[in-house]
């Protein structure tokens, strides 16, 4: 049995997506920014696709920018909101420590420049709560950027309460929703978010395309300079077909959300329930807030990528935030926000799932993880060392 | 997958030489559990054969691979020729390792010269200490 449970990196398109993309690799091929009758033809189905998008979010139309994904719609709302900051003298940026790095790295970008960021505390309860939002907010605060939902450990923020808290502080609120798109109900103007980051390939639309809602009002920058698409905000000629499978594929399963979500969220809760058993685990992320398709624990006495080998081994692609999985020494910056030791941490295992999931390939799972962290357990002298007393439990 | 060889591959999947040797001759670990790698080499030393080798790892696939073709490496050798296995040769017998994984083979023979240490010291024999890396200060983990 083969069970691909790592959908927070990508998900396989959907039919329904690649349908919508076909014609525009084909019969429908024009520049959407041509006069002639090819190109608009293309023009159309750009206009529909952020009509369609714009109805996802809850927004306007024109409040939709297409880009090349999550990263760069991310780039480019943090680096509008610290520009127009700076200009009123503002240069404070309040984001949580656990932002995918597309945030992080473009805040670390902003901090050499000068601007002042205060990083969230997420070690309790493995989230933040919206008083920590209000209780950073200063006189000089420009952008309060919190991501809708922790991609590797499930965590939704309270996203709705941070909206109303910026809204009376008259402060920009970018969420990088890349996770929760398609996952989670969304509604920009009701939860008071002023940009928002999404990526298509999140939720079974193609990859190398993403959308940035911004606010009417808000200036934004140019991350990528060119002609006049996207309202002169965006350049290069559009991805249509792109674009199109991404809205196909949005809409797609933001009108099936009620459906999917609760059988995803019964498969994660039978994986939590079962791999919790595994001794000396523990789960990481928000249990209560949670994404549908998200089960992340780190195991004591073993490390992830040698897990993640022999999970391959016997059927199941998942992924870990150890070192040897990162390209680092260090393991995933988002369990040591949370307090998992170096030790610890190095034994992640995150299994994402989707609705193409079923419930045969979560007894698969709970068959095969506690025989591989077994395995593991039974080779690695840590593990003798927990075992004999010589170093202490720390899960 | 293709991110290693198929000799790293098989010697992950079925590691040779696993386990521990209850009266070792020397024992020697490297590593540690912040950085995300530890090993663990036993070893049974007999008129300066190395009559048996055990391991334990706690690491990634290329740690545990190196470990059970480092031990496969030694075993039946003389001291002598277990002091000079080198990370490349381990590495090589492994049909190459990508090159963030070539600390592995670094560990497998440190761990292995640790033993050996261990042995020297447990029974008085003198040795020439430049030939053992300083693990304690050596940048892979500090």
């Amino acid at each position: 049995m083969r069970v691909y449970a790592d959908n927070a990196a990508t998900t396989k398109m959907s039919q329904v997506a690649i349908n919508a993309m076909l014609p525009y690799m084909d019969k429908i091929f024009g520049n959407p920014s041509s006069l002639h009758s090819v190109g608009q033809e293309a023009r159309e189905a750009l206009d529909a696709a952020r009509e369609t998008v714009a109805q996802c979010l809850g927004c306007e139309p024109r409040e939709i920018y297409f880009t090349s994904g999550g990263s760069e719609a991310d780039n480019q709302a943090i680096i509008s909101a610290a520009r127009n900051g700076a200009r009123k003298g503002k240069k404070h940026i309040i984001s949580t420590a656990f932002e995918h790095h597309a945030v992080l790295h473009t805040l670390n970008k902003l901090e050499k420049e000068g601007y002042e960021v205060t990083y969230l505390d997420v070690s309790q309860g493995h989230n933040i709560t919206a008083q920590q939002v209000r209780d950073a907010i200063r006189e000089d605060t420009c952008l309060v950027t919190v991501m809708y939902a922790n991609n590797e450990i499930g965590s939704i923020l309270p996203i709705a309460e941070i909206g109303a808290i910026c809204k009376e502080a008259g402060v920009v609120f970018h969420t990088d929703a890349v996770q929760a798109a398609g996952h989670l109900h969304i509604n920009v103007k009701e939860q008071n978010i002023d940009m928002l980051s999404l990526s298509g390939h999140k939720f079974h639309g193609p990859k190398g395309v993403g959308a940035l809602y911004c606010r009417r009002g808000i200036p934004l920058t140019n991350v990528i300079e060119g002609g006049a698409q996207e309202r002169g905000k965006r350049g290069g000629t559009e991805n249509i077909p792109g674009i199109c499978g991404m809205a196909a594929a949005l809409k797609d399963a933001c009108d099936h959300i009620d459906e999917n979500m609760p059988r995803v969220a019964a498969m994660r809760d039978k994986l939590i329930e079962g791999l919790g058993k595994i001794p000396h685990c523990a789960l990481n992320g928000d249990p209560v807030n949670r994404l549908p398709n998200n089960v992340s624990f780190c195991f004591e006495g073993i490390e992830g990528e040698s897990l993640l080998l022999l999970l391959d081994y016997k059927g199941v692609a998942a992924s870990s935030g150890s070192a040897c999985t990162s390209g680092s020494l260090d393991p995933s910056h988002v369990l040591l926000a949370i307090g998992r030791v170096h030790d610890v941490a190095h034994g992640s295992l995150r299994l994402s799932l989707s609705d193409y999931n079923t419930d045969e390939e979560m007894d698969h799972i709970l068959k095969v993880v506690p025989e591989v962290v077994q395995h593991l357990r039974m080779m690695s002298p840590v593990w003798r060392d927990l075992q004999t007393g010589k170093r202490e439990y720390i899960l | 997958m293709a991110l290693y060889s198929e000799v790293v591959m098989d010697h992950f999947m079925n590691p040779r030489n696993v386990g521990t040797i209850e009266d070792a001759s020397g024992v020697g670990e490297v590593g540690n559990a912040k950085c995300g790698d530890i090993m663990k080499i036993y070893l049974k030393i007999e008129n300066d054969i190395i009559e048996d080798v055990k391991f334990e790892t706690f690491g990634c696939g290329s740690a545990i691979a190196s470990s059970s073709m480092a031990t496969e490496m030694i075993k039946g050798k003389s001291i002598h020729e277990a002091m000079a296995l080198t990370n490349k040769a381990v590495a090589e017998a492994l049909d190459g390792l990508p090159a963030h994984k070539l600390h592995c083979s670094v560990l497998a023979e440190e761990a292995i010269k640790s033993a050996l240490k261990d042995y020297y010291e447990k029974n008085n024999i003198p040795y020439d200490k430049s030939q053992f890396p300083d693990c304690e200060n050596c940048g892979h983990c500090h």
